[in-house]
């Protein structure tokens, strides 16, 4: 295409006016589109973690998911392999989060009944990491006892009936119900003498026989030595006890979910994980 | 190879030049000097166009795509549902009976910001760049994008409107598309997030038809009312960096829209109903080097001035083979 720049007729006055307001408006477009797009800088901008996140997601020392959100292709194939539906895909207001997975802990917690994390499988960009074989490796954050003056077990009282009510919609794997199946947590009524639901649903178990053996599986020393990662302690004279979080939690949320008080007496932080706590 | 070069160049937002007389082939400037001697009247040229077939069918391409385009968006939506894992994800990436296909942006967009490659990725990645290097390209825009179907209806409606001359449309330098990514892409490796899909409808619209409309359709309907009120077809036109993307890989791709200059009217039809209508520059009378000229890579072979032709002088061919459909 030798088009000789010389041969060019001039301009006319016109029309190098109108293309100096299309230089101008295209300006603005670029202005105004850009503005929208660094707009989802405003949500994230403090630095930390934002929200549970499914098992493995990106996190740095300081517990920042910069990494898990860069990394995030916002394709929600962990939200499709998810057996309890735990994942949700975040909306426009987290900003640069959009489109990235969530957990809502108290509405449906992840209870690893997929066994073989099957959203880490699923990413096809390593926002999960790649690198995580078990439920007991992972860090989502690690639960507190944030009310512990209504805990049911503090106030020595036991828990008859449906963990959440008979409208709870979340659901639980229960080993003796089903290995394989999650059910509706309003299917699965309790009668205990003392309330121990966070201590008894604690999906996080650790292999006892293996831990006497000092062969943790993987080497993973967190899985030993607790059973669950919750237990329960006793306060007072009476048959009152305190839940204490063990080093294994990994902040899965299933305690914060079946907590039967409202409001959940156990939480998730996600300002700190186990490893945080030990280093 | 100055074919493809002025191809890439047009696409990012150089203004097609008119060829000087000695650029045209011999045969072509004898053509249109034919066409000069015999110049039409408007009444012969409505005669040839209501003899031509093509007026008859004048959807045939836009059906295909708008059937492939559903189909394919429902195909998520539908699997999603009824759990039947044969295309997971969404557009963005997705596993197709459990293999990997990542959108080549999307791709490059959490590769910049991201700066680690995990092999799933990779294999998704090259997958797809073969798929629509095969494809066409853009063809992924047309046959594929939910916001390109969505933004074919505002583009009627934004038509209705200037022709009423209610609204007074906007234009901007198509170059623009090419300084967005650039930006986007610096954007990405500089702030270490995929700022580009928080406002791509495409991803957006995806996800809100698999996962359940939000919040962020609104940021779609803001994009579609600036393209009913102000500038046609605006994001397509001037923003979407995926559009560039697949531009380049269908720059190589042997699937295009090819221009016969012989019985070409010049009524610039063509043109009227095309997203990219500098590539349908050699349309134009004394412009065409050839007799027949391949469109450019900016074409997302969306068929709609294959289908408004009345003299066939427009077609689709795979290059190598005889012309489709």
């Amino acid at each position: 295409m030798s088009t000789d720049k010389s041969k060019k007729p001039p301009l006319s006055p016109v029309r190098r006016e109108q293309n100096r307001r299309e230089f101008i408006r295209s300006g603005v477009l670029v202005g105004g589109t850009l503005i929208a797009a660094l707009a989802g800088f405003v949500p994230i901008a403090g630095g930390g973690t934002h929200r549970l996140r499914p098992p493995g997601a990106l996190k740095d020392a300081q517990l920042s998911e910069r990494d898990f959100l860069s990394a995030c292709i916002k394709c929600g194939q962990c939200v499709q392999v998810c057996p309890v539906e735990a994942i949700k895909l975040a909306d426009l207001a987290d900003g640069y989060g959009v489109g990235v997975p969530y957990i809502e802990a108290r509405a449906q917690a992840c209870d690893f009944s997929c066994d073989g994390l099957q959203c880490v499988l699923a990413c096809p960009t390593g926002a999960l990491t790649h690198s995580l074989n078990y439920p007991s490796q992972t860090r989502m954050g690690f639960a507190r006892v944030a009310r512990p003056d209504t805990c049911l077990a503090v106030l020595g009282k036991g828990f008859k009936g449906q963990a959440r009510g008979a409208d709870f919609r979340g659901e639980l794997r229960f080993d003796e119900v089903d290995r394989w199946n999650p059910i509706p947590v309003a299917d699965h009524p309790y009668d205990l003498e003392l309330c121990d639901l966070c201590v008894r649903q604690c999906p996080i178990e650790i292999r006892i026989a293996q831990c006497e053996d000092g062969k943790p599986p993987s080497g993973d020393q967190n899985q030993c030595p607790p059973r669950h990662a919750i237990r329960l302690q006793p306060v007072g004279d009476g048959k009152a006890m305190l839940p204490i979080i063990e080093d294994g939690c990994v902040g899965c949320g299933v305690c914060e979910m079946i907590c039967p008080v409202e409001e959940t007496v156990i939480v998730i932080d996600l300002d700190k994980t186990a490893d945080t706590l030990s280093a | 190879m100055n074919y493809f070069i002025e191809s890439i160049a047009q696409m990012l937002g150089r203004t097609p030049a008119k060829p000087l007389q000695e650029e045209l082939k011999v045969e072509v400037r004898q053509i249109y000097e034919e066409k000069r001697k015999h110049k039409l009247t408007k009444e012969e040229l409505r005669a040839l166009e209501e003899a031509h077939e093509r007026t008859r069918r004048r959807h045939k391409w836009r059906n295909r795509r708008w059937a492939t385009l559903i189909i394919v968006n429902l195909l998520f939506v539908v699997s999603y549902y009824l759990d039947v894992q044969l295309v997971e994800g969404a557009l963005t990436a997705s596993r197709v009976v459990g293999f990997h296909m990542a959108d080549l942006n999307s791709a490059l967009q959490v590769m910049l910001a991201y700066k680690h490659v995990v092999l799933n990725l990779l294999i998704g990645t090259v997958t797809v760049f073969l798929l629509w290097v095969l494809l066409g390209g853009r063809t992924f825009c047309s046959w594929v994008c939910p916001y390109h179907f969505v933004a074919e209806f505002a583009e009627k409606l934004h038509v209705k409107l200037a022709d009423k001359k209610w609204i007074k449309p906007v234009t901007f330098h198509r170059g623009v598309r090419s300084v967005f990514y650039v930006i986007f892409a610096l954007l990405a490796v500089v702030t270490g997030y995929t700022v580009f899909e928080t406002i791509s409808p495409t991803g957006i619209l995806s996800r809100a038809l698999i996962y359940g409309p939000g919040l962020a359709l609104a940021w779609v309907a803001v994009l579609l009312l600036f393209e009913i009120f102000v500038s046609k077809r605006a994001w397509c036109r001037y923003v979407c960096p995926i559009g560039l993307t697949y531009g380049l890989v269908g720059s190589i791709s042997p699937v295009r829209v090819k221009y016969n200059v012989v019985n070409c009217h010049h009524e610039g039809d063509c043109r009227k109903v095309c997203e990219v209508p500098h590539v349908l520059d050699t349309t134009i009378r004394m412009r065409a080097r050839d007799v027949d000229v391949p469109i450019g890579a900016d074409c997302t072979r969306c068929g709609l001035c294959v289908d408004i032709c009345p003299t066939d002088s427009l077609n689709f061919e795979f290059v190598g083979s005889k012309k489709l459909g």
